[in-house]
């Protein structure tokens, strides 16, 4: 009995000094309600500990093995001479955040809307518009998710205040670099006001990243009313690179969410998608796709929680997993009693490329209301070779014919991206990372 | 351009192609015709290169190399093309974009460099005119959602584009109404050359009334059984294959 309480208890050694240390210095000039909220979360996460594949959440997922290092989490703003990759598309509004703090280069565009704030947390968050901080900061979360309450330091804070229709993309970049074991917290806030609009491109790269980095993110997501929000997430790592993302996305009546989760490269990956619609008549679009080879491990938890009646919503999740690859898609939709007329659809597909390649897919259907759409089916398989046939019997070399297989596969997620640029470059990314695994 | 000597060939362990033999030089139309089971299908999967097919024995030349010994695309590369009686649906992947992928292809095989985007171009839209498909088509997934017809008529469209010098068709008239069946062999007479020759097999005589062979023969339990001019053509379909079944069993 003690031994299991002991073991509930036992978070990384250091983790709590490191806090301490963040709360003398780092946070130091916080308002009170703010590190009273961190300690909170502390606590929490001390009573938790790092999940266990004993934790049915994390069943398949072995989060512990990457928390057994001594990583520090008191690293302060850094580096100069990174050279920032250009955007993906001209006018791009560029944040780039290093090892989740804001870069001090990071160019902002000034064509911003009068009201509109790109910035980050550290600044706008707990300066000017710290009531609007106050208001969206919320608790929620498992275990990571409170060590993300707790250690925060920066991210991105993005506010469209009502009416406003942001033309240009914003584009995240976060940089994992540098030659300590790091824990990075990055900490995001999108408020999207009632009938504002905006696109938000995030993406993570590594420069130099010579020492092991766990890169555990939140974002909070708030639409409102007839609000929209397309939301783009590709993670493209280095193999010292994890991430563990959490995004809590709440939507009031009429509003649109659309997200793509992209990925292409990191040691694991492990990305809680959370949504929960607050109003009627509102419709979300979750599609996913990783392509992953070695030991890369990439597991996608979503959990959309129908609230309100006449809602919708969709997800598409692909994979192409070759040698020892892992991949998880686990699909959890909640639809509450009054939430009539719900429309829930669920799709996960994969090929697997390699025997030792494993998926492992699971939808988790709680419908509590009685007149509903919900479905779900997932598919895994090989590469058609008839297809490959033909396409050989054309001309083209097995190995093009299998690139070209496997980007169609991928076609029905990227399709869904609505920015012609991004999809190119998404596109170029894919092949290189097909290419790359042949 | 094509020698096929003494093929015995089958799947499973079962022999279908039971000593083969067939002559075609270039510029010669060949149709080979026979019963359902006479082993058709397995002659176009062989020469296409189809890895299913075991070889037990015989040899096939292609401009005096080893067939046999090629690579499925390489034997597209050396100009074998074959219309596939089932084209396959490939959703996601562009007719164009696929197009386009196998003739860089075949041209860096032949150490060209790749085509030009507007060479390219008008090469499309000549042979979409010639075989008189409509430019939706070659924007969409190969086949995807294509009916039986215009399935048939994207093999030819293809064929058009990437120029083989062997075209083997395999039942391209099956499932065609008598317009498609005219568009397509429109299509292919109007490929017919002195260097480029085609074999044509076929259950029936009708895309014969259309292109006219040089040679028709009949194949029946595995091997060419009769051979003879275009009216034989006619005749089989007057007669169908029984007086053929008959004949042989009485040489038997």
């Amino acid at each position: 009995m003690l031994a299991t309480l002991e073991n509930k208890k036992k978070i990384p050694a250091q983790l709590q000094g490191e806090f301490n240390s963040l709360l003398e210095n780092t946070f130091a000039s916080e308002p009170a309600w703010l590190k009273e909220k961190r300690k909170e979360a502390f606590e929490v996460f001390s009573t938790e500990g790092v999940p266990t594949r004993k934790d049915e959440n994390y069943k398949y997922t072995d989060v512990k093995k990457i928390f057994d290092s001594k990583y520090t989490a008191t690293h302060n703003k850094l580096h100069k001479g990174i050279a920032i990759p250009p955007p993906i598309a001209e006018g791009n509004i560029q944040l780039v955040f290093i090892n989740g703090w804001l870069y001090k280069d990071s160019t902002l565009s000034a064509k911003l809307p009068k009201e509109v704030v790109v910035g980050n947390m550290a600044t706008d968050g707990l300066g000017k518009y710290s009531e609007v901080l106050k208001k969206h900061l919320s608790s929620s979360g498992d275990a990571l998710s409170q060590l993300n309450a707790a250690l925060w330091t920066d991210g991105a804070f993005i506010y469209v205040p009502a009416k406003i229709i942001l033309e240009n993309p914003i584009e995240i970049i976060h940089i994992a670099t540098g030659n300590n074991e790091l824990l990075a917290s990055p900490k995001h806030l999108f408020v999207i006001e009632n009938n504002a609009e905006a696109q938000i491109i995030e993406r993570s790269i590594s420069v130099e990243a010579e020492k092991y980095i766990i890169v555990n993110s939140f974002a909070e997501v708030v639409v409102g009313e007839n609000g929209k929000l397309q939301y783009y997430r590709i993670q493209n790592d280095c193999k010292n690179v994890s991430q563990i993302s959490n995004i809590y996305t709440t939507l009031d009546k009429n509003s649109h969410f659309d997200t793509n989760t992209i990925s292409l490269g990191n040691d694991f990956v492990r990305n809680n998608l959370n949504i929960a619609f607050e109003g009627e008549n509102s419709e979300i679009h979750l599609n996913g796709l990783f392509v992953v080879s070695g030991n890369e491990f990439v597991d996608n938890h979503t959990a959309v929680q129908h609230n309100k009646p006449h809602c919708q919503s969709n997800q598409l999740y692909k994979g192409v997993l070759d040698e020892k690859a892992t991949g998880i898609f686990n699909g959890k939709i909640f639809v509450a009693r009054d939430a009539q007329k719900t429309n829930a659809y669920q799709s996960s597909k994969n090929i697997l490329l390699s025997d030792d390649a494993t998926i492992n897919t699971k939808p988790e259907l709680e419908i509590y209301a009685d007149d509903v759409k919900c479905s779900h089916g997932t598919t895994t398989g090989q590469i058609n070779e008839d297809s490959l046939f033909y396409l050989r019997a054309r001309g083209l070399s097995e190995e093009s014919a299998r690139r070209l297989l496997l980007v169609a596969f991928a076609n029905d997620v990227l399709e869904t991206i609505k920015i012609d640029a991004l999809r190119a470059y998404l596109e170029e990314l894919i092949n290189k990372k097909i290419s790359h695994n042949r | 351009m094509l020698s096929i000597k003494n093929l015995h060939a089958g799947i499973d362990g079962k022999e279908i192609i039971k000593g083969f033999n067939l002559e075609v030089k270039a510029g010669e139309v060949h149709a080979i015709m026979g019963p359902n089971g006479s082993g058709k299908s397995t002659l176009s999967n062989i020469l296409a290169g189809k890895e299913d097919y075991e070889i037990t024995s015989g040899e096939i030349k292609y401009k005096g190399k080893d067939l046999l010994e090629m690579s499925i695309e390489d034997r597209a590369r050396e100009g074998v093309f074959l219309a596939f009686q089932y084209p396959i649906e490939i959703p996601g992947v562009s007719n164009i974009n696929f197009l386009k992928t196998a003739i860089n292809e075949i041209r860096a095989y032949k150490g060209q460099t790749p085509i030009e985007a507007k060479d390219f171009l008008k090469l499309i839209k000549e042979k979409q005119a010639l075989i008189e498909l409509q430019g939706t088509l070659a924007n969409r997934s190969v086949n995807e959602g294509f009916s039986g017809g215009e399935k048939k008529r994207n093999e030819i469209f293809q064929m058009a584009v990437l120029e083989p010098i062997l075209c083997i068709l395999d039942e391209t008239d099956s499932g065609l109404d008598i317009d498609a069946l005219r568009v397509v062999a429109n299509g292919v007479n109007k490929l017919r050359s002195k260097e480029r020759s085609f074999v044509i097999i076929t259950h029936y005589q009708r895309l014969l009334d259309y292109i006219t062979p040089d040679f028709v023969h009949v194949l029946y339990d595995g091997k060419i059984v009769k051979s003879g001019p275009k009216e034989l053509a006619l005749e089989l379909e007057k007669k169908g294959y029984d007086w053929i079944k008959e004949e042989l069993a009485a040489v038997k």
